[in-house]
């Protein structure tokens, strides 16, 4: 192996880069971009939820039960339904996500020591939000229940007891917001796509071109030119990783916690290992159109769906869960959280950085083996 | 008219020729469903849980009893300090660590507040705030079995006032299933996927092999090659909307309840704003990769943050919002969950229709005629 062929490669390489300007501005920008719109766009934190109220008692009582409601932010009141048939259209509508339904004898049946039901429609197609309303009204009419009830009692002379005061404490992330969760997500993805789908690109372009024909016969050895040409995007990958963690601590307040040291070499391990997935995808596709169809496939779509990047893990089926290793993006990403958001050492992550070394070492073995078969024939 | 037939012939014969192509664009939509149904749930339903139990009586044991019972629950570990419970969360392995103060069941029975502490991992924001609605639940409904003893013991059987309860029907979706959420949205993914990106990759790809050039110098005109080069795209985008909406009534009994011939009308209005935004695409990019590069992070993820495809589009601020109503997957996406879980049709969905409508034939307008443009 020699250096000075590695870096004539990767020097050429970077010149093609460069001279194609528009890709090194899409590539080194658009990351960014997206940081921005995700980190605005998305959010889990359930507020202001639009209630529609169905009052069909209208007293002091139904007011004050409603208006206990909607005393956190979870909810504003958008709309009073007059009639049975409004029921209906408001939620198909959307004009309003959840319908509060006081029955007409509420407030006789309360002080009559007789049990009540309230009815809450909720718009279920987003399950997520539904559940989340769901917790909050029960635990918030738990509350005016004992509330009213100890208060009367107090009256009579009786000591209200409360048997527990629950104290849940959230570490990490206090105000529990979901981007700083998603954020360390968002880098592993953006790596996966500058490492693995432009990496299988570039290789496959010259192939599709034929030029990778005229280095086949040069003197150039194979893991040069896999060197030398995937040096270059290693370089872009990590700016956009530098780039993403300080848009992250300028907008979003996402500090890094650890060490960065660990952070910078975990993420060139993890590139490494990107890598070797874009090579072995390159020396099975043959044009362009197909590297792109498949690494959306088996790289992308997985670290976006299967890497607990969104959705937990835990909750997925047994199998699903199992099949979940096959997306380094996985290792990565719970790597990145241990050191961004709970700041712990190597101690807590070296079996996932060993995973990610032995994924890259597999599939750098398989790429070279089909490659070497198909430059014999 | 011939000469578009033609168009549509060789591309068609390019991808016959291409089988790998083909069957990837027919087995991807299938794959992708079956990981997004299964695997996209943000249900939180298995939360890890450890116990710091210092009282280690039979009432605190049976207070851990009712996590189990719940179902939501799984205890991992039961730790003896505290520092194992810190080391427990730092690591991941549970989300939630629950202390149980060595008085517990004393104060219990001495009527006496006792102080409850769970540390959670808030990493996960959502999760762990779900889970802690879980937690409150259960706590609420152990106090009140504690106080109706307390008060019986007072000689207040009857309580001075009812109880209210609230009974939470959802609507659409009464399990409350992340599934049929997400699943009938995907159906516009794919369809953003086939259509846009193959659609630019097509284009481009004879721009950088050349042979765009040698069409140019044919009598063929602009318009046909462009209409030539869409059809195609137009029957797979079709053909996987009807694979996606079969696949998902067999694999997970998520049946149309509306109009299919409505959908489909829907999906062809889509599809018109995809296929312009494709064309578009490249018109500005000279090789593959930058159109690839253009269409997904330019394009295509920004229309699935802000569709309301994964993300609520009411949690987002105001002005995210707004742009939002320039994204057309958001008005089909809309459509799709109205007629397939809610059953409605063109009636309530007029507007999202005749927006998608109008958006499509403007987008594919401008972008015909800036690839005109081009050609000349």
């Amino acid at each position: 192996m020699s250096i000075n062929r590695i870096l004539a490669i990767a020097k050429k390489e970077f010149k093609h880069l460069f001279r194609d300007f528009r890709m090194l501005s899409i590539l080194l920008l658009f990351p960014v971009f997206l940081l921005i719109v995700f980190g605005y766009a998305v959010n889990f934190d359930v507020r202001n939820i639009k209630l529609a109220v169905y009052d069909q008692n209208n007293t002091e009582l139904s007011r004050e039960f409603y208006n206990s409601l909607i005393s956190s932010d979870y909810f504003q009141i958008s709309h009073f339904i007059k009639s049975d048939s409004e029921v209906k259209v408001v939620l198909d509508e959307k004009i309003a996500q959840c319908i509060l339904i006081v029955p007409k004898d509420f407030s006789q049946k309360f002080y009559s020591k007789e049990n009540v039901k309230v009815q809450f429609l909720t718009d279920g197609v987003d399950g997520n939000t539904a559940t989340i309303i769901q917790n909050y009204v029960n635990a918030a009419t738990a509350s005016f229940n004992s509330q009213k009830t100890n208060h009367i009692l107090e009256q009579k002379g009786v000591k209200s007891y409360i048997p527990f005061d629950f104290q849940p404490i959230f570490w990490f992330n206090k105000d529990l917001l979901t981007t700083r969760f998603l954020i360390p997500g968002l880098i592993a993805m953006i790596l996966v796509i500058v490492a693995v789908v432009s990496v299988s690109l570039s290789l496959v372009r010259e192939k599709e071109r034929g030029t990778i024909e005229q280095i086949n016969v040069s003197p150039i050895k194979i893991l040069e030119l896999l060197l030398g040409k995937t040096f270059p995007y290693i370089v872009v990958a990590l700016s956009n990783a530098i780039f993403i963690l300080i848009v992250g601590y300028l907008l979003f307040d996402v500090e890094v916690k650890g060490n960065l040291f660990l952070l910078a070499f975990t993420t060139i391990i993890f590139l490494f290992t990107s890598t070797s997935i874009g090579i072995f995808i390159s020396t099975i596709s043959d044009s362009q159109q197909i590297a792109f169809t498949i690494s959306t496939m088996v790289s992308l779509l997985p670290s976006v769906i299967l890497s607990g990047f969104i959705f937990p893990i835990e909750s997925m089926p047994t199998l699903i869960q199992i099949l979940t290793n096959i997306t380094p993006a996985k290792f990565f990403i719970k790597i990145l959280r241990a050191i961004i958001l709970r700041g712990v050492g190597i101690e807590a992550i070296w079996d996932q950085i060993i995973y990610l070394l032995l994924f890259a070492g597999i599939l750098l073995m398989f790429a070279s083996k089909i490659y070497l078969k198909k430059e014999n024939i | 008219m011939k000469i578009i037939l033609n168009i549509i012939k060789k591309e068609f014969s390019q991808f016959k020729r291409d089988p790998k192509m083909f069957g990837i664009v027919l087995i991807a939509p299938v794959v992708q469903l079956l990981f997004l149904g299964y695997a996209a749930t943000m249900d939180v339903n298995n939360v890890h849980i450890l116990f710091l139990d210092q009282d280690k009586t039979e009432t605190s044991r049976n207070f851990i009893e009712r996590f189990e019972s719940s179902g939501f629950f799984s205890i991992d570990y039961y730790a003896e300090n505290y520092d194992e419970l810190t080391e427990q969360i730092n690591k991941a392995n549970v989300l939630v660590g629950f202390v149980i103060p060595k008085d517990f069941s004393k104060n219990i029975n001495k009527n006496v507040t006792v102080k409850l502490q769970a540390i959670f991992d808030g990493s996960d924001g959502n999760t762990a705030s779900i889970a802690a609605g879980y937690i409150t639940k259960i706590i609420s409904e152990y106090s009140q079995n504690i106080v109706m003893d307390y008060r019986e013991k007072k000689g207040l059987k009857v309580l001075p006032v009812g109880q209210i309860s609230t009974e939470v029907r959802t609507w659409y979706n009464p399990y409350l299933k992340t599934r049929y959420f997400m699943v009938p949205a995907i159906v516009g993914l794919l369809l953003s996927i086939i259509t846009l990106i193959l659609t630019s990759l097509a284009v481009v790809k004879e721009k950088e092999i050349g042979t765009l050039e040698q069409i140019i110098v044919t009598p063929i005109k602009p318009f046909q090659l462009i209409i030539g080069k869409l059809v195609p795209f137009i029957i797979l985008g079709f053909i996987s909307v009807i694979l996606v909406i079969t696949m998902m009534n067999i694999l997970f009994g998520i049946p149309v309840r509306g109009s299919i011939i409505f959908l489909l009308f829907a999906s062809f209005f889509y599809i018109l704003s995809t296929l312009g935004l494709g064309l578009f695409v490249s018109t500005i990019s000279k090789t593959q990769q930058q159109a690839m590069m253009i269409a997904i992070f330019g394009i295509m993820m920004p229309m699935v943050y802000l569709s309301g495809f994964a993300f609520p589009l009411e949690n987002m601020p105001q002005i995210l919002q707004y742009v939002s109503y320039l994204i057309p997957l958001r008005y089909f996406i809309t459509i799709i969950r109205g007629v397939v879980l809610k059953g409605i049709g063109f009636t309530d969905l007029w507007q999202e229709t005749t927006i998608l409508f109008l958006m499509g034939i403007l987008i594919l307008l401008f972008s015909s005629l800036r690839f005109r443009k081009k050609l000349d």
